[in-house]
This record gives C-alpha cells, sequence and structure tokens, in this order.
C-alpha cells in the first residue's frame, strides 16, 4: 500500500480528503483453468501493494509446498481460499477479493474455471460492471470464451476488456494480437456490449497490467490498471425511471411513517410524485430522513427513508416508482433462467419467487427452450438441470413489479427458492410479460448470436402438404433461419400455390425476404397472437392487358 | 451528492440494505458486538438503517472474561447510549473448569470461551440470525463466505455448499433451528473501515490509540498486563511503552504494537504506512494453515 506514500507521510489529512471522493468498481475475470486468471488477480493484489509482509511470507512458503512455478512465487496461492482448492489446486467457488488505488476500490468476483462454471460464473457477475475475459494468445477465441462472452452479456454487464494474455510466450507478435482482437469483434458485435477494449498482457510477467510494457511498444492503448481506473460507469442507473422498491416500514410511533429501500433507479426530491405500482394510489414525498439529517436529493444506489404526504397503504414488497413510467406489473413474466441447483426444474411445481423485496409463490408453467452456453444452439427440453440456461414462462400466485432486466437489474432480477429444501435453485432475468410476446425490451444474446450460424430449413417435396397453401410452422422456434427451395418447391408456387410461414419473432423475416429476393416472389406479412405470418407466393402476371391474376393484394 | 456516490457510501448502503432485510426477514435476530473497531461501524449502521427508531435487536456480546477492561466499559456505554438491548453471555461451564488462555492453550480456549459460548447464547435465546462484523479482506477463507451465511442446526458451516448469492438477493429461509450469520461489512476493508470512523465520527474503545501501557514481551508479541491474572514468566518482566491495539481481543492473546500515533489520523497514517496485515495480532489464527476455516466450520464466526 505505498501508493502515494509522501501524501501519506507528510499530510494524512489531505491524503484522507482526497480518498474521499474514490469511487468503487465491481468487476469479474473470465477464463479457463490454465487462462492465468489467478495469476492475473493475484498480479493486481500485488502490484497495487496490496500484500503485506506476513502474506507475503506465508506466499513464499506456500509457493514452495504447494506452487506450480517451481519454487518461484505463485500468485495463484493468494486467491485460493479454502484448504480443499488447495489441496486439489483448483478453486471450487465465487471469492471476492479487494485492492484499492488512489482513484478507486475495486471488488473482484473471481470464479473457478470448470465445470460449474456457469453457475458460478453468473453469480459473480451479477454484481459486476466491467467483465475481463481472458484469452490465451497462443489458443486465440475458443469455444469458452464465447461462452464467458454470453453470459457476460446476458448477467448485464456491458464493458469488457479482452485480456490477450501470454503474449510473452508468441514473442509479443501484434498481428496475432490484431486478428484476436478482430475476429472477436466480429464474433460479438450481436452482444451489445458498450465498449470492447483488448490489452496485450502477460499477467505472469506483469506486461500492461499497471506499467506500460517495454515489449510491445506497438500498443498505444491503456494497461488494464489504467482502464479499470478510468473506465466510465454509466451513471445510466440515475437517468432511469425511479424504482424504490420497499423493504421495510419504520413506524417508531404514530407521527412517522417512512418507507425503507435501496433506490434501483433514478433520482428522488421532496416534493416529486410517486405511485404504488401494485395499487396506483400516489403521493408526494415529503422528506427523505437520515441520522445526519434530511436530504434535499437521493440517487440510484443509496439505501433511504421517505415520508409521503399521504396516508396510503404501502408495505414490505411494493415498488414506489415514477407515475410516468411504470414497471410491468404482471403474474406472468417470461424470463431467463439459470438453474443452479442439482435438482432439476420440475414444471409446475411451486417454488418460492424472491424479487427486489417480494417473496411470491409461483411455478414454471414451461421452458421455451435451452441454450448449449458452448454452441449457443437452441433445443427444446422439458426442464432444466444443473448449470443450464433456459427461456421459461412462469406463473405467479399473483402479479409482481417487475421492469425487464435490461431496463433494470435491481427490479428485472429474482432467485428461486425451493420450498423444501430451502436451495436457492434458480435465477432468473425477466425478459418481458406474457402474453405480450416479444416487445421491442426482449433482448436475447443467444437468438442475435444465432443469427451467425442460422439453421437451414428445406422447401422440398417434402414440405408440400397440399393443393394452394403449404404451411411451415416455425412459430416455435426462437433462432434464425436460412430457407433453401428445390426446384420442384419453385415449380409448385409457379403453380399458383402459396407457402404460409409461421414465424416468432420479426427478425426472422428476413430470411423469408432474402428468398423472395433470390426468387423473384412476393408476400404478404400479418402480425398474429403467436408471432408472425407471411404468406409467400409467385406474382403471376398476364400476358397481354396487364392485368393481376394474383389473389394477393400486393404490396 | 450530485457528483458520484463514492466507495464510501455504496459501502454503507449495501451495508444498510442487508441489515433492514434480516429485520424484516427474520423472527428473532441479534447483533454480535465484539465492541472492536468493526462492531463500532456496524453499530453505527444499524442506528443508520432505523433511524429515528432505534434499531429493533439487540446485542450479544460473548465475554470471555478475558477482555481488556476498557472493552467493557466502553460497550456498557454504547449500549446504553444507542439505546441497545444488551445481552452478556459467559460460557459458565468454561468459566467454571477454570479454562484461560494460560491454562489450556489459545486452541482449546478459544474453542471453549468463544465458539462453545456463542452456540450457547444463540442457543439459549433461539436466535434465527446473528449480525457479525467479519469482513472478507480479512483472511482467504472468509473471502469466499456469503453475506448470508447459512448455519445447520448445530451451527456448522458447510464452505463447499454455500447458496449462491446473487445481486443483492438474498436467500433468508431456514428451518427451525438452523440460522443465518449475516456479514454485512463483507465488502469493506479495513482501509475503508477506519475512513469511515473517520468520516463518520463513530466512538472506539481508546485501546487503539497510544498510550504508556504495562506490557511483556511475549511468544515474539507484546502483551498488555491488564490485571493481575497474568502471570509473569521467569524471565519476563512489565516494561511501560507507548502502545496501541490494531485489533481488539481477549488481552491474553492480542498483541500491542509500539506507536505513538493518538489520533485517528495518525492510526490511519500508520495503517497505511505498516506492511503487516492486521490478523497477525491474533494468536489463533497461527496455529497453522487453514485454521481459520476450520474453527468457522465448527461454528466459531
Amino acid at each position: 500500500m505505498a501508493h502515494q506514500s509522501e501524501l501519506i507521510e507528510k499530510d494524512i489529512l489531505a491524503y484522507l480528503k482526497s480518498q474521499e471522493e474514490k469511487s468503487l468498481l465491481r468487476f469479474i475475470t473470465c477464463g479457463s483453468v490454465d487462462d492465468g486468471k489467478s495469476t492475473l488477480i493475484g498480479r493486481l493484489l500485488w502490484d497495487s501493494k496490496m500484500v503485506f509482509e506476513d502474506q507475503l511470507a506465508a506466499l513464499e512458503a506456500d509457493s514452495k509446498k504447494v506452487g506450480t512455478q517451481g519454487g518461484a512465487i505463485d500468485y495463484a496461492l493468494l486467491l485460493d481460499g479454502l484448504q480443499a482448492e488447495r489441496e486439489q489446486g483448483i478453486t471450487i467457488d465465487v471469492a471476492y477479493r479487494f485492492f484499492s488505488t488512489d482513484k478507486r476500490k475495486f471488488i473482484v468476483a473471481d470464479t473457478p474455471g470448470h465445470e460449474q462454471y456457469t453457475r458460478n460464473m453468473v453469480t459473480g457477475a451479477s454484481t459486476a460492471q466491467v467483465a475481463v475475459i481472458l484469452v490465451d494468445a497462443r489458443k486465440g477465441l475458443l469455444t469458452q470464451t464465447r461462452r464467458h462472452s454470453y453470459l457476460t452479456s446476458l448477467v448485464g454487464i456491458r464493458h469488457v476488456v479482452l485480456a490477450i494474455n501470454k503474449m510473452d510466450l508468441i514473442g509479443y507478435d501484434e498481428q496475432r494480437f490484431q486478428s484476436i482482437l478482430r475476429d472477436y469483434e466480429q464474433f460479438a458485435a450481436p452482444l451489445g456490449f458498450a465498449s470492447i477494449t483488448a490489452i496485450p498482457i502477460s499477467a505472469l510477467n506483469g506486461d500492461n497490467i499497471i506499467e506500460k510494457s517495454a515489449d510491445t511498444a506497438w500498443y498505444s492503448g491503456p494497461t488494464l490498471m489504467e482502464y479499470l481506473e478510468t473506465v466510465q460507469i454509466e451513471t445510466e442507473n440515475r437517468e432511469k425511471p425511479f424504482r424504490l422498491p420497499v423493504q421495510w416500514v419504520n413506524r417508531p410511533h404514530l407521527d412517522f411513517r417512512g418507507f425503507c429501500g435501496t433506490i434501483a433507479s433514478g433520482v428522488i426530491r421532496p416534493g416529486d410524485e410517486l405511485q404504488v405500482a401494485s395499487s396506483g394510489r400516489a403521493s408526494r414525498v415529503e422528506r427523505i430522513v437520515t441520522m445526519n439529517g434530511d436530504l434535499t436529493e437521493a440517487v440510484a444506489g443509496q439505501a433511504i427513508t421517505l415520508t409521503l404526504s399521504d396516508e396510503i397503504d404501502i408495505s414490505r414488497g411494493d415498488l414506489l416508482t415514477t407515475p410516468e413510467t411504470p414497471p410491468l406489473y404482471t403474474r406472468h413474466p417470461e424470463a431467463h433462467l439459470v438453474w443452479l441447483h442439482d435438482e432439476a426444474l420440475q414444471p409446475g411445481q411451486i417454488y418460492l419467487v424472491k424479487t427486489a423485496t417480494a417473496v411470491t409463490p409461483g411455478r414454471v408453467t414451461g421452458v421455451q427452450y435451452v441454450v448449449d452456453v458452448n454452441t449457443l444452439e437452441q433445443k427444446q427440453a422439458p426442464t432444466l438441470g444443473l448449470n443450464e440456461i433456459g427461456v421459461a414462462s412462469l406463473e405467479l400466485d399473483r402479479p409482481v413489479s417487475f421492469d425487464t432486466y435490461r431496463q433494470n437489474r435491481d427490479t428485472g432480477s429474482f432467485i428461486l427458492i425451493d420450498r423444501f429444501t430451502n436451495a436457492t435453485v434458480a435465477a432468473g432475468m425477466v425478459i418481458a410479460a406474457s402474453p405480450s410476446g416479444t416487445g421491442e425490451q426482449a433482448f436475447r444474446p443467444e437468438l442475435e448470436l444465432n443469427g451467425l450460424q442460422p439453421r437451414i430449413v428445406m422447401l422440398d417435396g417434402a414440405a408440400i402438404s397440399g393443393q394452394g397453401v403449404s404451411v411451415v410452422e416455425l412459430s416455435q422456434d426462437t433462432g434464425l433461419f436460412e430457407f433453401e427451395m428445390s426446384d420442384s418447391f419453385f415449380e409448385y408456387l409457379g403453380k399458383g400455390n402459396r407457402i404460409l410461414f409461421r414465424l416468432r419473432d420479426v427478425a426472422q423475416l428476413e430470411a423469408v425476404a432474402r428468398l423472395a429476393y433470390d426468387r423473384e416472389l412476393s408476400f404478404e406479412f400479418d402480425r398474429t397472437a403467436e408471432g408472425i405470418s407471411i404468406l409467400l407466393f409467385k406474382r403471376l402476371i398476364s400476358g397481354g392487358g396487364g392485368t393481376s391474376r394474383d389473389e394477393g393484394t400486393g404490396i | 451528492m450530485s457528483q458520484h456516490v463514492t466507495h464510501l457510501q455504496q459501502l454503507e448502503a449495501e451495508s444498510i440494505h442487508i441489515i433492514r432485510e434480516v429485520v424484516a426477514e427474520f423472527g428473532n435476530p441479534v447483533m454480535l458486538y465484539s465492541i472492536g473497531k468493526d462492531s463500532a461501524v456496524m453499530l453505527h449502521l444499524a442506528r443508520k438503517a432505523f433511524y429515528p427508531a432505534p434499531p429493533p435487536f439487540p446485542l450479544l456480546h460473548v465475554d470471555t472474561t478475558w477482555k481488556f477492561r476498557e472493552m467493557i466499559q466502553f460497550r456498557d456505554r454504547m449500549a446504553a447510549e444507542c439505546g441497545f438491548d444488551l445481552i452478556v453471555h459467559v460460557n459458565e461451564e468454561g468459566g467454571d473448569r477454570g479454562v484461560s488462555p494460560f491454562t489450556h492453550g489459545s486452541a482449546l480456549y478459544t474453542d471453549v470461551m468463544k465458539t462453545e459460548g456463542l452456540k450457547q447464547a444463540l442457543d439459549r435465546y433461539k436466535f434465527d440470525a446473528a449480525f457479525g462484523g467479519a469482513r472478507r479482506d480479512e483472511e482467504k477463507s472468509r473471502a469466499k463466505e456469503r453475506i448470508f451465511s447459512f448455519r445447520s442446526a448445530h451451527h456448522r458451516w458447510d464452505p463447499k455448499n454455500q447458496r449462491p448469492e446473487l445481486w443483492n438477493l438474498y436467500n433468508t429461509r431456514i428451518k427451525p433451528g438452523e440460522s443465518i450469520r449475516v456479514f454485512p461489512l463483507s465488502n469493506w476493508t479495513e482501509l475503508d473501515i477506519w475512513q469511515y470512523i473517520h468520516l463518520e465520527n463513530i466512538p472506539i474503545v481508546p485501546l487503539y490509540y497510544a498510550a504508556v501501557r504495562p506490557v511483556v514481551e511475549r511468544d515474539g508479541m507484546l502483551i498488555m498486563v491488564d490485571d493481575d491474572r497474568l502471570e509473569l514468566l521467569p524471565d519476563e518482566e512489565v516494561q511501560y511503552k507507548s502502545v496501541r491495539f490494531r485489533t481488539l481481543g481477549c488481552y491474553p492473546l492480542t498483541g500491542a504494537v509500539e506507536s505513538e500515533a493518538n489520533t485517528l489520523p495518525q492510526i490511519i497514517q500508520e495503517m497505511l504506512l505498516t506492511r503487516t496485515s492486521e490478523r497477525q495480532g491474533r494468536l489463533i489464527d497461527h496455529d497453522q494453515a487453514g485454521s481459520m476455516e476450520k474453527k468457522k466450520q465448527e461454528g466459531y464466526f
């Protein structure tokens, strides 16, 4: 902890003053076994002088005894907390590490890189604002890079560092670095990250961790620490509509009724109008009460106590919101579920659904699809097992106020608890309220990613279901398609027959349009309860008079 | 306020959220009060969480009878000033058997007077949730412990079978007899604690400040002669030195550091310039690697 040691020695009060303005950044490191993740975090702790002499002595002893660096200092041992893990040489659970520089305090979620990965990474990432994704420079992008990026996007992290590690082992080759970055940018484009920053590093040697490396003169970007110290974490939570989940009603005597909770988003001032999401009743903020005196303003992230100017019925579990943009209020959320428990999901069984403050019994009525986190393919499955991710429909015993997770991580998330074992069995992220279908807020990174590998649907003799109209039923399918049409099918259309495509998502329309373009066909479009339907046909132009014979309305 | 929420404000908000959640979800919570600086911060946060009401739970101090006298005075004063009910529990069995750090060694003594004493108190009063002031940066096994840490009916912690903890959604469900230990300061570091004490003007036990005190050198540590139960070994002699304590516990097990720091900024200054982590002053962690993990599994805080 020797940073700014001069100021600490000479003027401790000035130092303390300067530290009061520090911000807090939470990040996660994602990597597989042997990517050098523990070494990287150990390095950050080490180089930010967070390792004390007695810990150093213990580290040196441990490095000789159980280290993997041939007796040299094994930074990874700074992190392997539990004895069992040390013996196995792997970390088995999420651990949190702390270090701090002059600009920021950091909380790192350190998650292991083996098969329990999904559960642990989602847990660690749920509170992170930045993800550092490690790539071995020798190996480039791997299946796990894809998996880490998908999970990062799924849990709503917007800023990604692509830490291309082990640069020392490829001779600090710029071409290789650039090519990995290009691959990654192309791959991650649909994931909607706000920023991707690639940094060439060697965790073992400390290249571009704190200090710029002399071996990467071609690299002009920030070191990892510079990046972490300066990345602008959106104050966007503050710009979103006001949300206060009521956690506790404080009623010390008859003259005081305070509503306590942590502001999930927005800003509040005395005089502002508020509404109870469930009842629609409205009132105004009278005071924002704290032990250090009333506040004139409170913002997202603060734990506050409000009093209102009217006596309206509010209790724990209610969501206080701005009247302009009310949240979803539904019994039927549709959500991404990450299954965290050995015992698989039992559709139809009652679980306890814990949201920002309410606990409501509810059941999963159906799994729409499961995402393979390695290939991002979707498959139909009746249930979800440990570490599986899927999109599911829920039915709650009573309506609950939600936002979509994409809009608000605090009011869009929930956990499922087993009523009998009390185990936390799943993490949920709200996509939309069913059955309004896929609104514009729906964000499904796996759907976007699958766009890279559309499923090929053959339109051939087998797809012909009779004279007039053949139906191609794809409304249960959430991926993207590519249609291939056989000549015989084309001839079938040429005889005035038509195809009715039933699709789920408007994004899937493109494949039909492309087919129409390639084969000079026409189509009609309708929105339906299930999704969309498209009627594709060959427009027949009569020879002489130019009158159309087709029965379509034309587009 | 309108620029950004600082790291201390964020830590404060997280802790208050945790404390409120416990009160909302549990029937009979208690706050473990160890009288140290972390407890001082935790108590302060509890007051803030429920202001203007007093915190709706009692304080529990598991007294080993070997605490510094100044700690006990401070404890009684704080409980009265802040409007807390104070429960003091001593493991009578251990007391009757004359268990002391001198006669039974630090490991057995800690087990009987602290771990057993704590379990007895939790059982006697049937507390279903107990706040503790532990921080994840203190020790490696703590880094993996949940904020809401489940305990079996026998108070055991199972590090390999912890409930996943996501966002700020805490699973508070337990069966009769089971309990949850809650650590609202999990994400604070030693420096955060000191900065917050400074910023919020939180009272702490005077032992943290340097003063001339009677000490003996034993096993490489400076042990304060707090009362006449400390028997001097043949080659030991009482010296008067300006010392202070970085951590407070049972006086025969807690090493003092030589220091002149007698203001809060000086203490923080010394802490920042020193190169030894705070738990080194505690004898119990030195027993063996992983010793804290073992104690925790057995029910130690």
